[in-house]
């Protein structure tokens, strides 16, 4: 069943120097209880997509075209008064990047967290009541709600930020580069939870990160971003074991790797486009070692090579 | 007398850097002890002629500290760090009154701060945060002019010039001209590590403290850089110590590693062999917690065997620092460990060829 569907989404950021195509026609869905994963590095605008799908795109950005369909509703053409009472972490809810900053210094966590639920008219101590089943279900002392952000650890408030975001029961939580601040070991325990959520509770989860390890870890599908653009969509199988677009080949051998020979590492030379001007065809064309004339004049798009398997590349043209 | 190899360049002897902590007056006068954060807490180890020697651990382990207390960035509170300076170094550094201990070997640890200069071209450092280290109203060429100015090299404008030229090269910024007036607004996150590391080489040093050099930077460019460390060490024979928290980039490379956990080194040994088979039940925890990028990691839930959470450097638990969190010690512990752990501190020593560990285990 369908839960969210994102077609031809365009979100720009018009600033004074010309307009930032942050998203630039990107199209997915995601079903009940799955698990996608984005990938990308900073400025494909992988983040930018979350906040659309939050209806949060921070001014001077906007939806400048294309729909987002949460249960059918599309958030594109609702008010922002009813994206708030119906939507926003009721539906859909947030674990923020860097959870240090996700969190008002002068509350009490419990505060915190309960806010919504008091907002939307719950009583207060149903609502704390809650709180504190959810703040042992994300592995934490249900006490800890009686202290201060800066009482805790980066781990505890992280785990804090995760409770914040499943207090309205959403269907599906974005979680934006939930781990990168924090060091291996809380990692390793962040995303082990993260993994319970998913399976006891059957949420539909985005993971948004520019490590295709912490990806790994959650995701069944994958969405490889670059420069505003889905470039290869598919399966975690199909992306790790049979990567095709040559963007996500390079990306995954710049990896150093734990185990295995240790060999030289690939790179890819040049950095990403100006989003203000991308280059025409193509956006990956200028890096691309596998580039071909047509690249550089006109657009690849999305196209099934396999069941589920989307790649954007001329090199597969039929 | 000072031990050390024909082919060692630095050797660090049970350093130690301890911050204190404010105490009120009210505090002082009722007598409560003064508090230290024990942010690195007697180390010992060797760097080598030509080697990338990684220090890896969490954040707060020390070893960021560690790096900039062998440059003196941070007062030393206790130790030794014996360095081979290149020749025509010592003979500045005896102009200043400053005699070697032996032999060509002298102690950055008690060489006084106003005596320290000469010593700087040959350590240097390279930072994390390439946005942050590189000084936004100086073009390339005035970021690396100034190392040559402030410790006079170069004679002329053009003899600088050139020297700025061939270092832009070595780090791979060419055409040259297309970089040297650039601001670093005007380059991309790697271009400026690369200028970092450019000012870094700029004085010829024998060692560089690269500390975590490429953690900022995103995973296309981040090989870029790696290789270019790689290929740096190889033409030029400088010596690393290379700071990183990422165990996969510190087995890419580094040739011996050493793991820190709070304040103290708990393992020490050769890079791939240390990753492949740990032996201190922190490094094991560490190398189980990091996701290798594999579909199938979904399906399984990653077992990291470690209990808790780091403690605070102030209170340093007593007896084998990571005793609370082992869980060698706190699931069927041995007699002997049970004993051991909380009481003693364990010796740092050799448990096989080129491996050393600081655990009760292998006592």
């Amino acid at each position: 069943m369908v839960l969210l569907e994102v077609s031809n989404l365009k979100t720009y950021f018009y600033t004074l120097r010309g307009i930032v195509k942050a998203v630039d026609g990107v199209s997915l869905t995601l079903d009940r209880g799955q698990t996608l994963g984005i990938v990308g590095e900073s400025g494909c605008g992988k983040s930018t997509l979350a906040w659309s799908i939050m209806g949060l795109v921070p001014p001077p950005g906007r939806i400048a075209g294309g729909s987002i369909k949460i249960d059918g509703d599309d958030i594109t053409k609702m008010r922002e008064g009813d994206v708030r009472s119906k939507i926003r972490w009721k539906k859909v809810s947030m674990i923020f990047q860097g959870a240090m900053n996700a969190l008002n210094p002068v509350y009490k966590v419990a505060d915190q967290i309960a806010e919504p639920l008091l907002y939307s008219g719950a009583p207060r101590d149903e609502a704390y009541a809650r709180v504190a089943e959810l703040l042992e279900m994300v592995g934490l002392d249900p006490k800890i709600g009686e202290r201060y952000p800066h009482e805790l650890s980066g781990g505890q408030k992280q785990r804090v930020v995760i409770a914040m975001a499943l207090i309205m029961e959403p269907d599906l939580v974005i979680a934006d580069e939930p781990t990168t601040a924090l060091d291996v070991v809380v990692q390793a325990q962040i995303l082990n939870l993260m993994k319970e959520l998913q399976r006891k509770k059957r949420r539909s989860i985005i993971i948004i990160s520019h490590d295709l390890g912490v990806v790994s870890e959650l995701a069944e599908k994958i969405a490889v971003m670059y420069a505003g653009k889905i470039v290869e969509y598919g399966t975690a199988e199909q992306i790790f074991n049979n990567p095709m677009h040559p963007y996500t080949q390079a990306l995954i051998r710049a990896i150093p790797r734990l185990t295995g020979p240790v060999t030289k590492l690939e790179y890819i030379p040049g950095s990403p486009p100006d989003l203000r001007s991308p280059p025409p065809g193509c956006r990956f064309a200028p890096r691309c070692s596998k580039v071909m004339d047509i690249c550089r004049s006109e657009e690849p798009v999305l196209e099934e090579l396999e069941k589920d398997h989307f790649v954007a590349c001329w090199l597969y043209r039929r | 007398m000072v031990q050390m190899g024909e082919d060692t360049l630095l050797a660090v002897k049970d350093l130690k850097v301890w911050f204190s902590l404010k105490r009120g007056l009210l505090d002082s006068l009722r007598g409560k002890p003064q508090l230290y954060v024990h942010a690195v807490d007697g180390i010992s180890f060797d760097v080598k002629k030509k080697e990338t020697f990684c220090l890896v651990g969490e954040s707060g382990c020390g070893k960021t500290t560690t790096g900039k207390a062998i440059l003196r960035l941070v007062p030393i509170t206790g130790g030794n760090a014996y360095f081979k300076p290149k020749p025509e170094i010592l003979e500045e550094l005896e102009k200043e009154g400053v005699e070697p201990i032996d032999n060509g070997i002298v102690d950055l640890a008690s060489i006084p701060p106003n005596k320290f200069k000469p010593l700087r071209r040959d350590l240097q450092i390279v930072y994390q945060d390439p946005f942050g280290s590189l000084n936004p109203r100086y073009r390339v060429r005035d970021t690396l002019e100034e190392a040559l100015i402030v410790h006079g090299i170069g004679e002329t404008r053009e003899e600088r010039e050139n020297i700025i030229a061939t270092v832009l090269e070595k780090v791979k910024m060419t055409p040259v001209e297309d970089f040297i007036d650039r601001y670093p607004h005007q380059l991309s996150g790697g271009q400026r590590q690369r200028v970092a590391i450019a000012r870094a080489l700029i004085l010829n040093p024998s060692l560089i403290v690269a500390d975590e050099p490429v953690s900022m930077l995103d995973v296309s460019i981040r090989a870029e850089i790696l290789e270019l460390f790689n290929i740096l060490q190889e033409d030029l024979g400088v010596s690393f110590i290379f700071i990183t928290h990422d165990l996969a980039v510190a087995r890419y490379v580094c040739h011996r590693i050493a793991v820190m956990y709070l304040g103290k080194i708990v393992e020490l040994g050769d890079a791939r062999e240390v990753i492949a088979n740990p032996l201190h039940p922190y490094t094991k925890a560490l190398v189980a917690a990091i996701p290798d990028p594999k579909p199938e990691n979904r399906l399984v839930v990653r077992e990291v065997p470690i209990i808790g959470e780091v403690p605070n450097a102030i209170f340093i638990p007593p007896g084998c620092r990571f005793h609370p969190r082992c869980i060698y010690y706190n699931k069927q512990p041995t007699p002997k460990l049970k004993q051991k752990c909380p009481a003693e501190e364990p010796p740092f020593k050799e448990v096989e060829p080129g491996r050393h560990t600081a655990c009760w285990m292998y006592d």
